[in-house]
């Protein structure tokens, strides 16, 4: 047997758009995601963010969960099993959604594209398929069909995204709003392009299947070429998304049904998520058990810090008093935010602390010499980075 | 429009005592059954003209509490009978008798453990009893009544003296066969004694899990477990209910099928406000309360897209497959069985425990069992009315009978189990076969379409331990409460279960009142 061949069944996934991308991984820096390979970055990751926020990049999101819902319950089972009220979604609108256990821990967040009156398309970032059969069961009228590995899907973010789009010739990219979508025809297949992304900025998700994926990314580059379109990775997706105030999973949330200790996952009050929760909606999975967390006010809240002096907060815990006595929480993530200027940082404080002085002792580490220091935090309300150019409908065009 | 305090789904047993217990309280109450007859698998049907027979035959731990507090005797009820003997019958007619408290035929030693063996258990029993007519609290509880429940138990246990504790923490799990084993050598009286371990479940002697604990369960009645057929048969006791209920301002609805129980939704969540007939009639009351087993209840009725997904989940997984068939015959005259001088005991084919296991190995891979094991009572020997004169009803329950046969039930795996059935019987009565008029054999599939009752399980669903105590049916629904506001549980899918108990029908009704 030729070596190449064995084990074929376990080597990674390569996405649609594998073939252009590894073209340009200069530094082959390859992760994994849902079993695709997956680029961290691919020259330089402070450089792809820069492109994110100054010009535009595009972000290989294939591997992200896409599922199908169709039929004449698709819309009482999502609803049931979501905890916002998903029923005056309106066709070729998009919402962002998070769904629970029956005790109200949060399974996963993701979005929801409503194709039609019976068709939805359910988008998240780990495999759910066997918690949507279980969240079926009892309704006649439902087929969901798997589309991960049939549709590509790439997002493209950053100021000059539209500009790319509209040289394209995309006719309506300018009335699309955030959280709106449109189907057209691309080289025989069907594209779907939203108003999303994961950068806080302004940007566009594509979606196309998997055949056409090769023409949507040359037609992409060759448009992109003057507003300096590059590939982005991992790295600097963790770098929009902080600066803009999305959670991560395994950052900021831990998957409840891949959570073993007791209550190490999170409550949607908890990562302030609570605008998600519709206690109108009769029922709802967890909902007794968040009525109940929302009267008792979660344990954690998460919380966006600014914090003193320039040295990312990573894996610190945070205080009540400047001597370290008092723990009172823990950082999720933090960095520099080079687009803020700020040290920045998002961390799970204990609620019933959120008024007290907040101080975070942070390591870190000078030419092998291990240093540390506790330094000041400020409770921040809004998101880091929030352009009005994100919102804007037309975008400005470039 | 009528408006009730209370509606009860199913006019079963457990629904009659429920009815009783919250009329009594001052509720309104109206009970509504499919069928056109009161008390659900006791209920006596005509299964040839001119005779009748009962699902359930006899009785073994009707509560004796609920008799005396319904005052079920001042309406026909008498229960001052004595025991049924189990008769283990024998090819070369070397017959064991087995009554409460003694047995006869076998080896002196086997007679001496015998006692042994019944203190034993009857010590164990006895320390059970009272938990049965309680509601288990939930695990997670601040209610101190609720915890004191378990400290009971706790407690009950540890009075027993240490010996006795570990006796029990021992035995109760263990599978029947080790149990007969370490007692006796006769190879009829340990399958004898094993029958009322197993029968109503989807185990055999050599199946680990619960077996004793539900032989335990039903020793809690009147006589240690043994059957008794009350003056009057089984019709007296759901008569009774009835005519109490009735008493007590109960009103009855039958021939009427409940199709939906509606649901209100508002913001403050789901709520139970009345049923929808087969008519589409709708009923409001303040609750209701579903006497039909859970899986119905919950998937049927109340649709599971009412119910929280994991919790739909689990009722939809619940193991609710019979594997008991029941067996009537019309008989021209009393058959003789060989060696037997009186047909009035319950009469056990099932030679050895292996018997038992080989019966159980056919029907665990789908088929039924080809040689089936089956208890018999001759009901007319009691109340002779059932049948016309001079003529005589068999009532037989046949283990083991799959509810779901591999490649479905025809009328030919019927005939032939019914031949196989009558075969068996012959074995032991050789005047059986000219003696019989008609015969029917209910499959569990028949039950359930019979009786409305998911896969024709005796009990609502396995009595097994990941479906006792508060588990039973399920978590969030063990307390006779349910996920939905106003909707209440009170059959025999309920804590403590199945068997003619009321049992589940007074611990709803004692939940609801208080």
């Amino acid at each position: 047997m030729n070596n190449h061949n064995k084990f074929s069944d376990e080597r990674l996934k390569l996405s649609p758009f594998h073939e252009r991308q590894a073209a340009l991984n200069v530094r082959d820096a390859w992760s994994v995601w849902n079993g695709y390979k997956f680029a961290d970055y691919y020259y330089d990751a402070e450089y792809e963010y820069f492109c994110i926020r100054n010009t535009c990049g595009t972000y290989d999101i294939s591997p992200m969960q896409k599922y199908l819902i169709k039929g004449k319950d698709a819309e009482s089972m999502l609803n049931r099993m979501v905890t916002r009220d998903i029923s005056n979604l309106a066709p070729n609108r998009i919402t962002y959604v998070c769904w629970c256990t029956n005790e109200g821990r949060m399974i996963d967040d993701g979005t929801i594209f409503k194709i039609g009156a019976n068709e939805y398309m359910l988008t998240c970032g780990s495999p759910n398929l066997a918690w949507l059969k279980k969240a079926s069961f009892g309704y006649s009228s439902i087929e969901i069909e798997d589309l991960t590995d049939t549709v590509a899907a790439i997002s493209l973010q950053g100021p000059t995204s539209f500009s790319v789009l509209d040289d394209m010739g995309i006719a309506g990219i300018e009335n699309l709003r955030p959280f709106d979508f449109i189907t057209i025809e691309f080289n025989n297949s069907e594209l779907t392009i939203s108003r999303t992304g994961f950068t806080g900025d302004l940007g566009y998700e594509l979606w196309i299947e998997k055949n056409s994926a090769i023409a949507l990314w040359d037609a992409l580059y060759s448009a992109g070429e003057n507003y300096g379109i590059q590939p982005y990775g991992e790295t600097a997706t963790n770098m929009a998304r902080l600066e803009a105030g999305f959670i991560m999973p395994y950052m900021e949330f831990n998957e409840a049904l891949k959570t073993v200790h007791f209550q190490h996952d999170q409550t949607p009050f908890e990562l302030n998520l609570g605008w998600l929760v519709d206690f109108k909606k009769p029922i709802f999975n967890g909902r007794g058990a968040l009525l109940t967390d929302k009267k008792n006010g979660p344990t954690y809240t998460l919380t966006k810090l600014d914090i003193e002096g320039n040295k990312p907060a990573e894996a610190s815990y945070i205080y009540a008093d400047e001597k370290c006595t008092k723990e009172i929480g823990y950082v999720t993530s933090a960095m520099w935010s080079p687009a803020v200027k700020a040290n920045i940082a998002m961390a799970m404080i204990k609620t019933q602390h959120l008024d007290d002085e907040l101080w975070v002792e942070i390591y870190y580490e000078k030419e092998l010499r291990q240093y540390d220091k506790v330094v000041r935090c400020t409770k921040q309300k809004k998101p880091f980075w929030m352009p009005e150019r994100a919102k804007l409908t037309p975008p400005r065009k470039y | 429009m009528k408006s009730y305090d209370s509606i009860i789904i199913g006019g079963g047993h457990n629904a009659l005592v429920c009815a009783n217990y919250l009329a009594k309280s001052g509720q309104k109450v109206l009970i509504i059954e499919a069928l056109k007859k009161f008390g659900g698998l006791a209920v006596d049907r005509e299964f040839f003209p001119g005779f009748r027979a009962n699902t359930a035959s006899a009785l073994n731990q009707f509560s004796e509490k609920i008799a005396s507090d319904l005052n079920l005797s001042s309406h026909g009820f008498n229960s001052k009978t004595d025991a049924l003997k189990n008769i283990a019958l024998d090819l070369s007619q070397n017959h064991v008798y087995i009554n409460e408290d003694s047995v006869i035929g076998v080896s002196e030693t086997d007679a001496q453990n015998f006692n042994q063996y019944k203190s034993l258990l009857k010590k164990f029993a006895d320390v059970l009893k009272p938990f049965w007519l309680k509601s288990i609290p939930r695990l997670k509880n601040e209610n101190i009544k609720d915890l004191l429940t378990f400290v009971e138990i706790g407690l009950k246990i540890r009075l027993m003296g240490k010996e006795d504790m570990r006796e029990f923490l021992r035995v109760f799990s263990l599978p029947t066969r080790d149990l007969m084993d370490e007692f006796f050598d006769s190879d009829l009286l340990k399958a004898a004694l094993s029958w009322d371990a197993l029968i109503g479940s989807s185990q055999a002697p050599r199946s680990p899990n619960n077996s004793i604990l539900t032989l335990l369960y039903r020793m809690s009645g009147k006589h240690q477990g043994h059957y008794y057929i009350p003056n009057g048969g089984i019709d007296s006791l759901i008569d009774a209910l009835v005519s109490s209920a009735e008493e007590a301002g109960v009103e009855f609805m039958s021939e009427t099928l409940v199709k939906e129980i509606i649901i209100e939704n508002s913001q403050n969540g789901l709520k139970a406000i009345g049923v929808k007939t087969h008519n589409s009639e709708e009923i409001k009351a303040d609750r209701i309360i579903s006497g039909v087993d859970p899986k119905q209840t919950f998937i049927n009725l109340v649709g599971a897209h009412n119910t929280e997904i994991e919790f739909s989940n689990r009722i939809n997984r619940l193991r609710s497959n019979g594997y008991v068939a029941k067996f009537n015959l019309a008989l021209s005259s009393l058959p003789s069985f060989m060696g037997l001088d009186s047909l009035r005991g319950r009469m056990l084919i099932a030679p050895t425990m292996d018997s038992i296991e080989f019966a159980w190995d056919d029907t665990k891979y789908g088929d039924y069992s080809q040689n089936p094991v089956l208890d018999m009572i001759v009901p007319t020997l009691f109340n002779p009315s059932m049948a016309p004169e001079g003529k005589h009803i068999l009532s037989a329950n046949i283990m083991y009978i799959p509810y779901q046969k591999k490649g479905g039930w025809s009328e030919e795996d019927k005939n032939e189990l019914t031949e196989k059935i009558i075969d068996t019987i012959s074995q032991y009565s050789t005047n059986i076969r000219d003696n019989i008029l008609h015969s029917e054999l209910l499959t569990p599939l028949d039950l359930e379409t019979e009786f409305n009752l998911t896969g024709g399980h005796w009990h609502h669903g396995e009595l097994a331990l990941d479906q006792m105590l508060m588990m039973r049916p399920t978590y969030e629904a063990a307390q006779y409460r349910t996920p939905i506001d106003k909707l209440y549980l009170c059959s025999a899918g309920c804590h403590p279960g199945g068997g003619i108990m009321g049992a589940a029908g007074y611990n709803a009704a004692k939940e609801i009142i208080k």
